[in-house]
């Protein structure tokens, strides 16, 4: 790991150029983040800077870039239209509470036991969502708004081709938007669904009651956007680790997370968590260190108050546009070849994380579900045992604990031989009931008359064994 | 005698890496380098396609192993370089880093509407690299 004074300026010139791309990057997204949970866009704007800075000192992986997110927003939606904006900043700051705790606790040695194909099934989810919750800004409008949507598309899929410097969206939204003002064509813009920021957030309380009340409605969604916003954050830790070929401290972000969720909500934005696209921006554009991140929340902030004015005259349907090649990135489109291929049961978890997601609304239901799911499947899995038998010997095969010991007593209903051996070379002993297994089939064959040697254990299964019986 | 030869898992590739043992075997003293770029561009989905850090190895590791194989059947002393970041652009540095003497590269066949959207890999790196190249079709 390098030294606090490296992971800051080791790459200052790289960083703050990739830092500036990536604030571009970011400015769009917060916006239609804004508008799915139905805030004003200054609440993800100022949750985009505040979260972006705080997580560049207090993060565990430098490069990571984290800001107002849409798996976040879409777990607010609910909180914001039945209490309003007041209670969706106090679940942001409970929600810095719940993760700091989680990150002080080692939240992320917990990630090596969610399985990928419950991931897939997150991010899946997530980009289906993030494409529905665009539909209203397209639907029963003019045939105009739907030009203006597929325009802006071709544009952000067929510019970065010729042009990367730029993220693509941002080079779209100026040229569509430019086009609707000089064409003078009415569509519903930004400014017709909220106000922009002129200043720098200030802090303030979150205006509730401070009871047990509040905290019963609030905790849920907290709890819900805690794992929501860790899983993507640690994820997207290791996409980057991957991608620098570096270590990071996952642990150490968790905390960093939950910080930056705690001050976020006290100045009036609402929680995020790391955004995978954008941390993949900065990546590529050379990004590494931690001024990255600063530069990139720092230039947001900047760039909305000088240029709020223009941003107000954005056309929805060009954000819409943008935000359905976001949802179709967010998508794994190599999710259908790993249906195919994949063993049953991981495209079951799949396919079932999915479902939750999209019937719940919630994400942090269908991960919970799926890991639950997948590691009944994997006990199943792996409680396989088999007996074979070999004249007067009895072979075990596979693991014997609670979920095997069943199959296992069974095996011994009839049996004719009078001298037995139980042979254990191929097999393991893991808890009291694997034991309770043993001298059950034992008690019984002895019963029966006949003698039982047991043969084969490893030093292990002898151990326990030896200590129980 | 240095050689390189780009591999990416497909058939094109594993044909550009028969040519290249091909003209290593030609040399008694050639090193024949396998080099293999993780996409930056992919580095999200291979991850979530992973269980964890060491299955997307070995799964990077797998991609080289039917030349590796080649190489030593044919008595050809080679090893796999695995690069991560933009896959012309880290074959380019490594090549003219290293001073190889030769670099081959699998033709993707892509027609004219194919390259100009998903542009040329072998295109890009003919042009800047600074030892001869073959591109096996």
């Amino acid at each position: 790991m390098h030294t606090l004074k490296q992971q800051w300026f080791g790459n200052v010139r790289a960083d703050i150029l990739a830092g500036i791309v990536v604030g571009l990057a970011l400015i769009p997204e917060a916006l239609a983040f804004a508008f799915i949970v139905g805030v004003d866009p200054r609440v993800a704007l100022y949750a985009s800077f505040a979260i972006a800075v705080i997580t560049s000192f207090v993060g565990g992986r430098p490069g990571l870039i984290s800001a107002a997110t849409g798996a976040m927003a879409l777990v607010l939606v609910n909180l914001m239209a039945d209490h309003g904006l007041q209670y969706v900043l106090a679940a942001t700051v409970l929600t810095g509470v719940i993760q700091f705790i989680l990150g002080w606790l080692g939240v992320a040695n917990l990630m090596r036991f969610i399985p990928n194909s419950v991931m897939l099934g997150f991010v899946n989810a997530l980009g289906i969502m993030i494409f529905i919750t665009q539909l209203p800004y397209l639907r029963g409008h003019d045939a105009m708004t739907f030009i203006f949507a597929i325009a802006t598309l071709i544009l952000v899929y067929a510019v970065p081709r010729f042009f990367t410097a730029i993220p693509a969206p941002l080079i779209a939204i100026v040229v569509m938007t430019g086009i609707a003002l000089i064409s003078g064509v009415t569509l519903q813009t930004i400014g017709d669904l909220g106000k922009m920021p002129n200043s720098l957030p200030t802090f303030f309380l979150p205006d509730i009651p401070f009871n047990l009340e509040t905290l019963k409605i609030i905790f849920p969604y907290s709890l819900a956007l805690s794992i929501v916003g860790l899983l993507e954050s640690l994820l997207t830790s290791q996409v980057l680790d991957d991608m620098t070929d570096t270590e990071s401290d996952k642990n150490r972000e968790a905390r960093g997370q939950g910080i930056a969720n705690f001050f976020t909500g006290f100045f009036g934005g609402m929680a995020g968590c790391a955004l995978i696209g954008q941390s993949m921006i900065n990546i590529k554009s050379g990004g590494r260190g931690r001024l990255s991140t600063f530069t990139a929340g720092a230039f947001l902030m900047f760039l909305i108050i000088v240029l709020g004015d223009v941003v107000v005259k954005i056309p929805m349907p060009v954000l819409a546009g943008v935000m359905i090649m976001v949802a179709a990135t967010t998508f794994n489109w190599s999710s259908f070849k790993f249906l195919k291929q994949a063993p049953k049961t991981e495209s079951v978890v799949m396919l079932i994380t999915v479902a939750i997601i999209l019937y719940t609304h919630n994400l942090a239901i269908g991960v919970v579900v799926g890991v639950i799911l997948s590691s009944l499947f994997f006990v199943a899995n792996i409680s396989r045992v088999t007996v074979t038998q070999d004249s007067n010997i009895y072979k075990i095969k596979g693991p014997l604990f609670f979920a095997s010991t069943t199959k296992f007593i069974q095996s011994f209903r009839d049996v004719k031989e009078k001298d037995i051996i139980i042979d254990f070379e191929d097999s393991q002993l893991w808890d009291e009931s694997s034991v309770g297994a043993i001298i059950k089939v034992k008690q019984k064959l002895e019963e029966e008359g006949a003698t039982v040697t047991i043969r084969g254990l490893n030093s292990s299964s002898e151990q326990l064994y030896g200590k129980l019986l | 005698m240095k050689i390189a030869v780009a591999i990416d898992g497909s058939q094109n590739a594993l044909r550009a890496a028969k040519h290249a043992i091909a003209l290593a075997q030609l040399y008694p003293e050639a090193q024949l380098d396998i080099i293999y770029v993780a996409d930056y561009n992919k580095a999200k989905d291979e991850r979530l396609l992973s269980q964890n850090e060491e299955s997307l190895l070995l799964k990077r590791k797998q991609k080289a192993d039917p030349v590796l194989n080649m190489a030593r059947v044919a008595g050809v002393s080679a090893k796999m370089t695995l690069l991560k970041g933009n896959p012309s652009q880290e074959i380019i540095n490594y090549v003219n880093a290293e001073a190889m003497d030769q670099l081959v590269l699998g033709s993707r066949g892509l027609n004219t509407f194919q390259e100009m959207v998903l542009g040329s890999v072998s295109h890009k790196v003919m042009k800047h690299v600074d030892c001869p190249v073959t591109v096996v079709k």
